[in-house]
């Protein structure tokens, strides 16, 4: 499903800002997630320490780019990541703004050109946006990963007619909303649209409770999956009376 | 004899505990600069709970009586913790996580931020100290009590307290860098540590005394030693800058880097490794829990002292 990986769990953890690696291993395990996020940009050679303990998990590692602010960046970044963990697989993220971290679709879309073509399997950080959506996959990108709203803002889906446009715009390209998930309901709602799988951070490394926010997670994607596979009732405007009142016996 | 090796805050805290309860102690320092001495020195067990579990804010809440009565110089007038008003849920966020608060007039408690913070947090029992000048004193302290301070081999029974050189027997420890600035600001007057809040770019202020602050300080996952880095810097004073405009004027002192040994739970602990005590994994914690270690060693040692007689 995600490229040649197709993890029973379809909650992706981000491992930034948790209290401790040891509550972030918790959370990891409590979230029943198989596929971890991992920023290098900052930390550089010298994180090894810490990536040894996200190894230790034996989730695959999904390295990002994240604080990459042109596509340059992105690749050295991707390419010293490949070295590192020894994965072709890359979160490919390439920010437009400081403020706003918005994507840069013009960059991302150099970058997953390029890094395509250098054999990475490329997660790209997109918006909900069709036709750069389309530009990624012509790229090679074979997983796009809509945000749901700005990185840490916890808005949940902030365009949820756009997003489910793009669900039925690529039936067949696995589909990881991003970012902004702040609530489980919220990381529900997007797995009943039919997305594939969530990725969030925020809302579980800075819940009072982690380890707990972490099962939470991983039963509202379990449950949102589950009803998205069982088939949704639609809305109606009226009440629909689950008996049929027309010709009911009447026993006076 | 007890041979205290490393004088970093952990070090001079255990040799003064022991020395206090009679033990027969040493303290062996060489010329390595202790990840303590680019330390904030804030004694704020009731932030600290915002990421630290409950042990570290039970230590630290007596931290600031025990520095108190050791070294001179402890600030006793709280922490003032401000959010910019785009920021307010990230206050409401800390008060839901820690104890010891109150709302609070930023401007009341601190005149200086007036007009630029609607509301703040008054942790009421927090204090301050200069680290570099609390370390020298409990030195001072320990050549007042006869404690002979050397460099060279250790004669007695080997208490380790080298912070991060100690990896080659606690396998678990790893550096975490703190990137820090010390400025002087003459157009800045804050009378206590001060906490900004963001969501990605966080500060802390602490008064140095004379117009000069102590701006701190990032956590980065790496244990690269390296010269503190350019965005660490604009980060830090676009932080502080966002306090307070003045810090735009302030004289640029020092800038500092340093790696603060940690193990997994970033909790300090004591233990027994490679036939020696250890005491490490001080993290951010070093002022707030290194006094409650050292007592914590200190009844360790006098119990089994006594079983041993």
């Amino acid at each position: 499903m995600f490229y040649d990986v197709t993890p029973v769990s379809r909650l992706f953890l981000g491992t930034a800002q948790y209290p401790s690696p040891a509550v972030l291993a918790d959370a990891i395990s409590a979230s029943g997630s198989e596929i971890i996020t991992v920023s290098l940009r900052r930390e550089g050679a010298g994180g090894a320490h810490f990536r040894d303990l996200l190894q230790a998990s034996g989730c695959h590692i999904l390295p990002n780019t994240a604080g990459c602010h042109s596509a340059r960046e992105a690749i050295t970044t991707a390419r010293m990541a490949r070295e590192v963990f020894g994965t072709n697989w890359v979160k490919l993220e390439v920010i437009g703004h400081a403020d706003t971290l918005q994507p840069d679709p013009f960059a991302l879309v150099e970058a997953a050109r390029e890094l395509c073509a250098d054999g990475f399997e490329v997660f790209p950080y997109t918006t909900e946006d069709l036709i750069v959506g389309e530009k990624l996959v012509e790229a090679g990108c074979r997983v796009l990963m809509p945000w749901g709203s700005p990185i840490g803002s916890g808005q949940g889906l902030r365009h949820e007619d756009a997003l489910c446009s793009m669900r039925a715009h690529f039936p067949d390209i696995p589909l990881v909303i991003d970012a902004g998930i702040g609530a489980p309901s919220q990381a529900a709602r997007a797995m009943e649209m039919g997305f594939d799988a969530v990725l969030l951070n925020t809302a579980v490394a800075k819940a009072g409770d982690p380890v707990a926010m972490a099962r939470a997670f991983a039963g509202a994607v379990e449950s949102g999956r589950l009803a998205h596979e069982a088939g949704l009732m639609g809305r109606r405007d009226m009440a629909v009376a689950s008996t049929p009142l027309f010709g009911m016996a009447a026993l006076t | 004899m007890f041979s205290v090796l490393g004088a970093g805050v952990a070090g001079l805290c255990v040799t003064t505990v022991l020395a206090e309860r009679g033990l027969p102690v040493e303290l062996l320092s060489d010329d390595s600069i202790p990840a303590s001495h680019w330390a904030g020195g804030m004694l704020a067990p009731g932030c600290e709970g915002e990421s630290a579990p409950p042990e570290v804010i039970i230590a630290g809440v007596k931290a600031v009586e025990w520095w108190s009565s050791h070294v001179p110089g402890v600030v006793r007038r709280g922490t003032l913790v401000v959010a910019p008003p785009r920021d307010g849920a990230e206050l409401d966020r800390f008060a839901r996580m820690t104890t010891g608060h109150a709302p609070a007039d930023p401007a009341t408690l601190e005149p200086d931020l007036a007009g630029r913070f609607a509301r703040g947090l008054f942790f009421a029992e927090e204090a301050h100290l200069d680290p570099r000048k609390a370390m020298a004193a409990l030195r001072d302290r320990l050549t007042g009590m006869g404690i002979p301070i050397r460099q060279g081999q250790p004669r007695g029974r080997i208490i380790d307290c080298r912070g991060l050189a100690a990896r080659d027997l606690l396998p678990d420890l790893r550096g975490v860098r703190g990137e820090m600035l010390i400025v002087d600001a003459p157009d800045v007057t804050l009378t206590r540590t001060v906490r900004l809040l963001h969501p990605r770019f966080p500060c802390y202020v602490v008064p140095r005394g004379d117009g000069r602050y102590m701006i701190g300080a990032t956590t980065v996952e790496t244990d690269d030693p390296g010269p503190v880095t350019a965005r660490a810097v604009m980060e830090l004073l676009s932080a502080a800058y966002t306090l307070h405009p003045g810090f735009a004027e302030a004289r640029l002192i020092e800038t500092g880097a340093g790696l603060r040994p940690a193990f997994p739970d970033n909790i300090p602990q004591f233990r027994e490794a490679g036939g020696r005590l250890h005491v490490n994994g001080m993290y951010r914690h070093g002022f707030l829990m290194a006094p409650a270690l050292a007592e914590k060693l200190a009844d360790h040692l006098i119990r089994k002292e006594k079983h041993a007689s």
